[in-house]
């Protein structure tokens, strides 16, 4: 009984203090920011008792009839919870964050309401049971974060709100015409390993990959595939906690694990393979990963560069999920949680240059490292992971990425990886430059928060970067240790391959 | 049961009475009655629906004697839900008016006695079982709507309701034309009796009557083009009025051509009218949604929006005639989903916009700067209104959505869903125009006043409703498959 209600009460968790923040007057920041930090830790209290019972071979269910043939299923299963732990943990931090951030600024409560609604919205896409649910939670997502990207009501607010609503509704109307055209064809269907749709007779093939193309196209939006990435650049007008929220954890990840879900738990990464899907879907996310990084070159402003890095990055893991073998989907899956931690800093850091120093543009951080040695650090951190340095997360992500692509007998992948590296490298080390071997400027472009004593911003502002750059650096030291993220990766690898043999 | 409980005819009489009451207790009076005896239909409702789901479909004699001589009431699943919906939205919607008509009295002194006819005409159309006691149900209606659309007086309302009565007229006619005819072939009104009798080789005069029906019908209903009179009527109207006329009134019409289409003419349907019928509603659909796009009058939005709502209505036609069965239940199901699903979004909205109107002093989409600061629930329900006319789930709107989806992929008729994609679209185009404008700062020299509580937690409830209808569909599509209407 417990079990069916315990997927439900993650939901639940960030929804209804969301709706109770709603009704809060401004001036109300305690029991605000107490809602807010009781629903996090709620999240996550509950969200360690259903691994500790997956890690045990056990599924929790929730099941709603909504029309005949039509359910609503919030199933807590490994890959589920490798997407749920990410979310409520960088929650959290960002919660933490926006707190500090927002200190002061008006529509407070509209702003901790929608941010608890785009988190609802996120574990309910990854604890989706089937398409349908998926589809719910995907579009639920799309107007909890419209309100959060046009936060601050500018003119270029509002016009990144209207591009983000166009593409994203357009992808949600694909992914529904894609849902229902393979509810008709196949009925209704769980996530379930391997996919649920081999026994369908052969002649469907053509409809299956119709349905395919629409189905990716509709998660690809949000997860900025080349050509549907146009929105995430425009986005990064909104606050830095939203930002860092959309490309860690959020929007791009809602996509990026919908393709996990469809490749894998709908039709199955074998029987993708046999129709021939998997190959085209790696020369996309190659594509976009070049591109991404060629574009990040040429950005001056800051949140853009990352904009841009976001868009090649979060292709490595639909690149892992086209890599047919476990060690391809193992990359994919572990960089899902990677790319999230280093993302997360480097958005931290650059909401904390610009809120403390003024800085927006990559050219007016020279000497930022000394005025901001801890925010420098964390940042350095972030891009390091990003080009892959060993010991660090990303190097994690490509080194099991590189495996993939010589098992599935892609060698060129290797070459995509090692292009991608370098042009990272391109891009991260002249801003590291400039933050730690320039000489700082006589003034800075508008220094909001003086130093004091010790600290070089505000406290809130500053822990939770240093403690998502820890992550960094510990998720790839302790890779190999249990309960890590490879290693959870590792086991859903496991699971999801049934006839495999290497 | 003894005949004096049975609800059937009680939910005739009841606002029958009320209404006079109002009428005789004076200008403006009987608010509080109307809201205790909709409450009191509204139980008898789901006393009736108890009933169908235990024991069926049934007919009541009123009085005893039953039909040829008598008059029949037929409650059967379809019914049932159109009654439901009808109490459903005419509760909250007396809470808002009785709060509306505190804070802008004009038009409040004949609003209580021509709501108690209009709802009391709605429910005996639901429930008649033969063609001229729903011609006389249809008078009534369209006599109270053209009624309600002119209490407010002044110039516009007037010549709008005018407009209105015009059309309303002519569509009755057509529907007593085509009455005469069928009588004259038949010598029978009783759908109960015309039913065995009309076959695929009935004569000319009887398909004649069918398209004479079914003109006046699409008429009052708004189809496009049929929808000239629409806008100005229902934009004009005080927003509870708005309210009533979108949600319920054309949804009777629509009642009564899914009806006939399922039913009585069931044998003379043909592909192609069926066809024809979709088309005008995705123009309905496109047209509609274009036409509310480019209104700066908020209300006017609203009103397009009606009709191109109503043309999803439509869309059920070529997805449900000669179909297999499967196709053809999931598309009846989507149509009947759609009409309650627009009845509480639409309800809604507009009573979403007439608290905004208040509170801002004027009807202009560019000047609603501040709503969403002061008036945040009306706000977010106009924006959860907009969530199901969208069709984004889980809605009311997106299981109607849906349903008439999987019917049209399964049929093949894929270009209905080109329409239905492109129409859910266009939707969240105006919906965000307008949401977009109110969570703007108030601009300088506007100024935004509190409306009272009822106003906003009344247009909250039906919004909210229109929501929970999307995840608890089934017992609703339960009901409508009593009596086979489905």
């Amino acid at each position: 009984m417990i079990d069916t209600w315990l997927p439900v009460g993650v939901v639940l968790s960030s929804f209804l203090p969301g709706l109770f923040i709603f009704f809060l007057a401004e001036s109300r920041i305690r029991l605000r920011t107490a809602l807010n930090l009781i629903g996090a830790l709620a999240k996550l209290a509950l969200i360690g008792v259903m691994l500790w019972g997956v890690l045990n071979d056990h599924e929790y269910v929730f099941r709603h009839t909504v029309l005949p043939g039509l359910d609503l299923v919030l199933k807590a299963d490994a890959l589920a919870l490798l997407f749920v732990t990410l979310s409520a943990v960088l929650w959290l931090f960002t919660t933490l964050y926006a707190i500090g951030y927002l200190e002061g600024a008006p529509h407070r409560s509209r702003f901790f309401g929608f941010f608890s609604l785009c988190v609802t919205a996120t574990v309910g896409v990854a604890m989706a049971g089937n398409l349908f649910t998926f589809f719910v939670f995907y579009e639920l997502l799309t107007l909890a974060t419209y309100p959060l990207v046009v936060h601050r009501g500018t003119e270029q607010a509002m016009r990144a709100g209207h591009v983000y609503l166009g593409y994203t509704l357009g992808g949600g109307a694909l992914l529904l015409v894609g849902t229902v055209w393979l509810y008709g064809l196949a009925g209704q269907a769980d996530f379930v390993h391997g996919g649920s749709l081999a026994a369908l007779p052969p002649e469907t093939a053509g409809q299956l990959q119709v349905v395919f193309l629409l189905l990716i196209a509709g998660v690809g939006v949000k997860a900025a595939l080349v050509p549907l990435h146009g929105w995430l650049p425009l986005a990064m007008v909104a606050p830095a906690p939203v930002s860092a929220l959309l490309h860690a954890v959020a929007v791009v990840k809602a996509g990026a694990f919908g393709i996990v879900r469809i490749v894998y738990e709908v039709y199955g990464v074998e029987f993708a393979q046999s129709l021939d899907l998997l190959t085209p879907l790696a020369i996309a996310a190659a594509v976009t990963i070049i591109w991404g990084s060629l574009r990040a070159l040429f950005q001056d402003d800051l949140k853009k560069r990352l904009a841009y890095s976001t868009v090649s990055q979060v292709s490595y893991i639909a690149l892992g999920v086209a890599l047919f073998g476990p060690l391809g989907t193992i990359g994919g899956l572990v960089h899902l949680v990677h790319q999230g931690i280093m993302k997360i800093t480097l958005f931290f850091c650059a909401g904390n240059y610009a809120e403390t120093l003024g800085i927006h543009k990559i050219s007016e951080m020279d000497g930022a490292g000394r005025r901001m040695p801890w925010t420098s650090l964390a940042f350095t951190l972030g891009a390091f992971g990003m080009i892959g340095v060993p010991p660090l997360a990303g190097f994690v992500s490509k080194w099991y990425l590189g495996l993939g692509a010589l098992e599935a007998g892609m060698p060129w992948v290797l070459a995509v990886l090692a292009a991608s590296s370098l042009l990272n490298a391109a891009y991260f080390l002249p801003v590291l430059h400039r933050i730690w071997f320039r000489p700082a400027p006589s003034a800075w472009p508008a220094e909001h928060i003086p130093q004091r004593g010790r600290w070089e911003t505000a406290p809130l502002l500053l822990l939770p970067p240093l403690a998502t750059a820890a992550a960094i650096l510990l998720v790839g030291l302790f890779a190999a240790s249990a309960f890590s993220p490879l290693d959870w990766a590792k086991l859903i690898a496991d699971r999801e391959y049934l006839q495999w043999t290497p | 049961m003894t005949d004096f409980l049975d609800p059937l005819p009680w939910l005739i009489m009841l606002p029958l009475a009320w209404g006079t009451l109002a009428f005789v207790l004076g200008p403006g009076r009987g608010g509080r009655l109307a809201i205790a005896a909709i409450a009191l239909q509204g139980l008898l409702v789901l006393q009736l629906a108890g009933q169908l789901l235990a024991g069926g479909a049934r007919v009541h004699a009123v009085g005893g004697w039953g039909a040829p001589l008598g008059i029949d009431l037929l409650a059967d699943g379809l019914a049932a839900v159109m009654l439901l919906l009808a109490q459903a939205v005419a509760l909250p919607l007396a809470i808002y008016a009785r709060g509306y008509f505190a804070a802008q009295p004009k038009g409040r002194e004949l609003f209580w006695p021509m709501t108690g006819y209009l709802l009391a005409a709605l429910n005996a159309l639901f429930l008649s079982a033969d063609l001229f006691n729903i011609y006389v149900t249809l008078e009534l209606l369209g006599l109270a709507a053209v009624g309600l659309v002119a209490i407010a007086g002044g110039q516009a309302p007037v010549t709008a309701a005018l407009r209105y009565l015009l059309a309303t007229l002519l569509g009755s006619g057509a529907w007593l034309l085509g009455v005469a005819l069928i009588y004259g072939s038949y010598g029978s009104v009783s759908l109960a009796i015309l039913a065995p009798l009309v076959g695929a080789d009935a004569p000319l005069a009887a398909t004649l009557a069918a398209a004479l029906m079914l003109a006046g019908l699409l008429l009052k209903t708004a189809l496009f083009p049929f929808h000239f009179w629409l806008p100005p009527a229902h934009g004009g109207a005080p927003a509870p009025v708005s309210a009533l006329l979108s949600a319920l009134v054309i949804k009777a019409t629509f009642y009564l051509v899914l009806r006939l289409w399922l039913e009585l003419f069931a044998p003379l349907t043909t592909v192609a009218a069926a066809q024809l019928l979709g088309i005008l509603g995705a123009a309905a659909i496109l047209w509609g949604s274009a036409l509310a796009l480019a209104q700066t009058r908020l209300k006017m939005l609203v009103a397009y929006s009606t009709v191109a709502q109503v043309g999803y209505l439509f869309l059920l036609f070529p997805l449900a005639t000669l179909v297999p069965p499967d196709a053809a239940e999931s598309a009846v199901q989507g149509g009947v989903m759609q009409a309650v699903a627009h009845g509480l979004a639409k309800a809604a909205m507009f009573a979403a916009a007439g608290s905004m109107i208040v509170a801002t002093g004027r009807d202009d989409i560019g000047r609603l700067g501040g709503v969403g600061a002061h008036l945040p629930l009306t706000l977010f329900s106009f924006g959860l209104a907009g969530v199901t006319l969208m069709g984004l789930p889980p809605s009311g709107g997106f299981s109607a959505k849906w349903l008439l989806l999987r019917a049209a992929l399964e049929t093949g008729q894929w270009w209905w869903v080109a329409v239905m994609i492109a129409g859910g679209l266009l939707t969240a185009a105006y919906v965000f125009k307008v949401l977009r404008r109110a969570f703007l700062p108030v601009a300088s020299g506007d100024r935004v006043t509190r409306v009272p509580r009822t106003l906003e937690f009344s247009a909250f409830a039906l919004a909210l409703a229109a929501i929970l209808l999307g995840l608890f569909g089934a017992p609703l599509l339960a009901l409508l498959a009593v009596g086979g209407a489905a």
